[in-house]
């Protein structure tokens, strides 16, 4: 076993380590560190920008992942630059730094805020690229377990999930995937090839492309709110003059990380939660073990290392369950999942011995960000500081040129532009009503998978509906989803979660 | 998933459209994206035609997708129905869909098919500690209980997948072809998972979705659809040589549009033979996981027409047309 890793770990290297491959995930890396540090740029609507683009180039599919997995990680690192100087997280799972990183800032020690954070981030990220290594091929042997009814209730299980936790309103998270769900069911009927809700409309045929509803529910939308604001979280507050590496603090938190790590893994893999429960969780924990000696809340250094590490770890854990199962774990693997499918890889049970090349290619250049994360974090991190002094009249048009070039270039069609607007006023509408959006992404890129999966199960069964609860596995999920769609209703009180997930 | 992005024509296509009179070079049309099979058809035809000296002109390859290849279908039929030097990408998928009415009432008529060059054989697989041995033991488990033995294949229900398996059971006796169960998943490769996972009983799929996992020793191959056995695969025995006289093949092939002069036809008929002959194209096949299927000019036309009637049948006895 341990064998088989070190030597697909070399063929991933083989793969990660081309020059090409190489410049790519450094591009990412410092896209990724942009998109995270620019307020209300968060990881899904960086890499649901940027996906068109990798079209536009004409990217292979390994070249491609690295691209945007790399954009990914980058903007889980950049988020915690403007909640550290600006008191804004960059993206949501930053919010906790923004609790003892800004008082941190306040005190002059910005730059010591920003070294931790950015250490934490690689101790969290690293370990976490490390566990994807070593959980994934051990998940990757279940294919043969999973049926129609197992697939059915593990989609069920995507939704409740992060149905459950993606709002603060069981009911709205379930509005928003039925949303979604109704939107899969318009184009070609997979079963029977008859057209359903096309209206005659030859451009509904294939259904609707889940790229041009993921930019326009996450960019064009992110647009309307930032001309709605005028762009007025752009100014910075906090003066950074030199930044050292504070040793001693370092030391001192070196448990912190590597407990927050271990958290935030947990976190991620779990289908549903993502990156803000993962930092969340690694903060709440963290202060519990330091008890009021910690002076959490009042700029700690550890108060600083411990949500960073949890966000960073829990991005990679939430890769796990979307490459071996297909369910994504967060929003922004949501994404990265419609990018693989637009791809024709299938990831699932079968991708880790289907596209070798693809998993641990992707693997390699996760370590390789990391490092190149690190570096352009801690000693570089002053350039990152200067974005944030982008006037959103430069931001605002760059974010729609990119979101209506891509979508054109992907079909070279009016129509979608015209519904990626159209999305882009419902994901302004949802948002506003407080329901959130991702359910209604999961739904469009889910909803076909799921209605097969049910179908198929129904031809085998002869429509006898216990069918669906017929093995262990599948009785397993079921419990699971309902308690993850119903748990949050009451922990909500308990934790008092900090806001909406959509990382 | 089959959410292929419908794709206009693009301008460029309307252009060439628009001067095609004046064009010395002929035009291969991929009736979908780059990467796929019909590309695969007109770029590698496209070269061996040129490198062999079978055209003057390199072949010029557009890819027009769209509607499961009937954006291009319309498009050959209603704007370029008498145009000599071109050529489009066509397989089994084409006829199927022709068969079924999918292409929005256009006929296989509207157009002449001018040749096959090389096919995926179909084949029927079982998980490797199935007790099925061979064709009959599989039309047997369905004959005494239709109920018990479910098919998985990567094509959707009326897909050519499902056909395959109807027509083997037909040809073995068994009349009662709405009872079979039969799921289509995404792709080979799931329909052989959910085969060896005891999902299903039976795998139908191409030789080429097949190979890694016949090697790996996950399942075993009950019959190959061909005429005669398959090199590389000669322990596989054909469904005819057990008695069951089916043939289904994947082809991969070309039509041309149908007002073309006789002597044009045969022309391009003549230099698809040409390549099916050339040592480039027997690489191409076995890089591909494809066998020899040459049928070129009237044969071939003939062959089509009897398919597409067998198709419609087929479709309208289990309720994919009316």
């Amino acid at each position: 076993m341990d064998m088989d890793i070190l030597a697909n770990l070399s063929v991933g290297f083989g793969i990660a380590l081309s020059p090409y491959t190489l410049m790519l995930a450094v591009i990412g890396c410092f896209l990724g560190t942009i998109i995270g540090a620019l307020p209300g740029l968060g990881p899904s609507n960086g890499v649901a920008i940027l996906i068109p683009l990798t079209f536009t180039l004409g990217l292979d599919a390994t070249s491609a992942l690295v691209l945007m997995t790399s954009v990914y990680y980058g903007a889980m690192y950049g988020g915690r630059i403007s909640s550290i100087l600006l008191n804004i997280p960059g993206d949501e799972p930053a919010l906790m730094t923004t609790l003892d990183g800004y008082p941190m800032a306040k005190q002059g020690r910005a730059g010591d805020a920003l070294v931790i954070s950015g250490v934490a981030s690689f101790v969290g990220a690293f370990l976490a690229t490390v566990g994807l290594m070593l959980l994934a091929p051990l998940l990757a042997n279940v294919a043969y377990l999973f049926g129609p009814a197992e697939y059915f209730a593990l989609y069920l299980l995507a939704f409740c999930t992060l149905g459950g936790i993606a709002s603060n309103n069981q009911a709205k998270a379930a509005l928003a995937s039925c949303i979604g769900l109704g939107i899969a069911m318009i184009g070609l009927d997979n079963q029977s090839g008859m057209p359903r809700f096309t209206y005659g409309n030859l451009h509904l045929m294939d259904g609707v492309d889940f790229l041009v509803a993921i930019v326009g529910l996450f960019a064009v939308a992110e647009v309307f709110f930032f001309i709605e604001s005028h762009g007025k979280n752009t100014s910075i507050g906090v003066v950074l003059d030199k930044v050292r590496v504070p040793w001693r603090d370092l030391r001192a938190c070196t448990g912190t990380m590597i407990r927050a790590s271990g958290v935030g893994f947990v976190a991620g893999v779990l289908p549903g939660a993502g990156a803000s429960l993962g930092s969340f969780l690694a903060y709440m924990s963290e202060k519990s073990i330091a008890g009021a000696k910690g002076k959490f809340g009042t700029g700690a250094p550890r108060g600083v290392a411990a949500p960073e590490a949890g966000n960073n770890a829990a991005a990679g854990g939430a890769l796990v369950p979307m490459l071996t199962l297909g369910v994504p774990g967060s929003g922004t693997t949501a994404v990265l999942l419609a990018l693989l499918m637009t791809l024709n890889i299938t990831p699932g049970p079968t991708l880790f011995t289907d596209r070798p090349d693809v998993v641990w290619g992707l693997i390699a250049s996760l370590l390789i960000a990391n490092f190149v994360l690190l570096a352009m974090n801690v000693p570089m991190v002053k350039i990152f500081v200067k974005v944030l002094m982008v006037p959103p009249a430069v931001l605002l048009p760059g974010v729609t040129m990119i979101s209506f070039v891509g979508i054109y270039s992907l079909s070279g069609s009016y129509f979608d532009l015209t519904l990626m607007v159209a999305f882009g006023v419902l994901g302004y509408v949802l948002r506003k009503l407080d329901i959130p959006t991702v359910p209604v992404i999961l739904g469009i890129l889910l909803g076909n998978n799921m209605e097969d999966a049910l179908r198929r199960a129904m031809i085998l069964s002869d429509g006898d509906v216990s069918f669906l609860f017929s093995s262990p596995i599948s009785i397993g999920l079921w419990v699971a989803a309902v308690a993850g769609f119903i748990a949050p209703m009451f922990l909500r009180g308990v934790l008092k979660k900090p806001q909406a997930v959509t990382d | 998933m089959i959410k292929t992005t419908l794709r206009r024509v693009s301008a460029g296509v309307l252009i060439t459209v628009g001067l095609s009179g004046a064009a010395a070079a002929a035009e291969c049309i991929a009736p979908a994206n780059p990467g796929g099979g019909w590309d695969f058809t007109c770029r590698q035809i496209g070269k061996i035609m040129y490198d062999i000296g079978a055209v003057d002109a390199p072949i010029q390859v557009t890819n027009m997708a769209g509607g499961g290849g009937g954006l291009a279908f319309s498009h050959v039929v209603n704007e370029r129905a008498d145009d000599a030097e071109l050529i489009v990408a066509a397989s089994s998928a084409t006829t199927t869909r022709l068969a079924q009415n999918a292409f929005g009432g256009m006929t296989a008529d509207q157009v002449r098919f001018v040749g096959s060059i090389g096919a995926d054989p179909g084949v029927i697989v079982v998980a490797a500690d199935s007790e099925m041995n061979s064709i009959n033991d599989l039309i047997e488990a369905v004959k005494a209980d239709p109920g018990s033995v479910a098919f998985a294949g990567g094509s959707a229900a009326g897909g050519f997948d499902h056909l395959k398996v109807l027509q083997v059971l037909r040809a073995g006796g068994f009349d009662d072809i709405r009872s079979v169960k039969y799921i289509g998943v995404d792709g080979g490769a799931d329909a052989i998972t959910q085969t060896v996972g005891g999902f299903t009983q039976a795998m139908t799929g191409d030789m080429s979705e097949v190979v890694g996992f016949l090697k790996a020793g996950e399942v075993k191959a009950l019959a190959v659809l061909t005429e005669e056995r398959v090199p590389g695969f000669e322990d596989i025995p054909t469904a005819m040589e057990q008695g069951i006289d089916v043939v289904a093949v994947n082809w991969r092939g070309l039509y041309v549009p149908k007002d073309i002069s006789d002597e044009a036809f045969n022309t391009w008929a003549d230099r698809l033979a040409q390549v099916a002959a050339s040592d480039e194209w027997k690489t191409a096949m076995e890089a591909n996981g494809l066998a020899p299927f040459t049928k070129v000019g009237d044969d071939f036309q003939n062959w089509v027409d009897s398919v597409v009637a067998s198709t419609e049948e087929l479709s309208r006895e289990i309720g994919v047309i009316q």
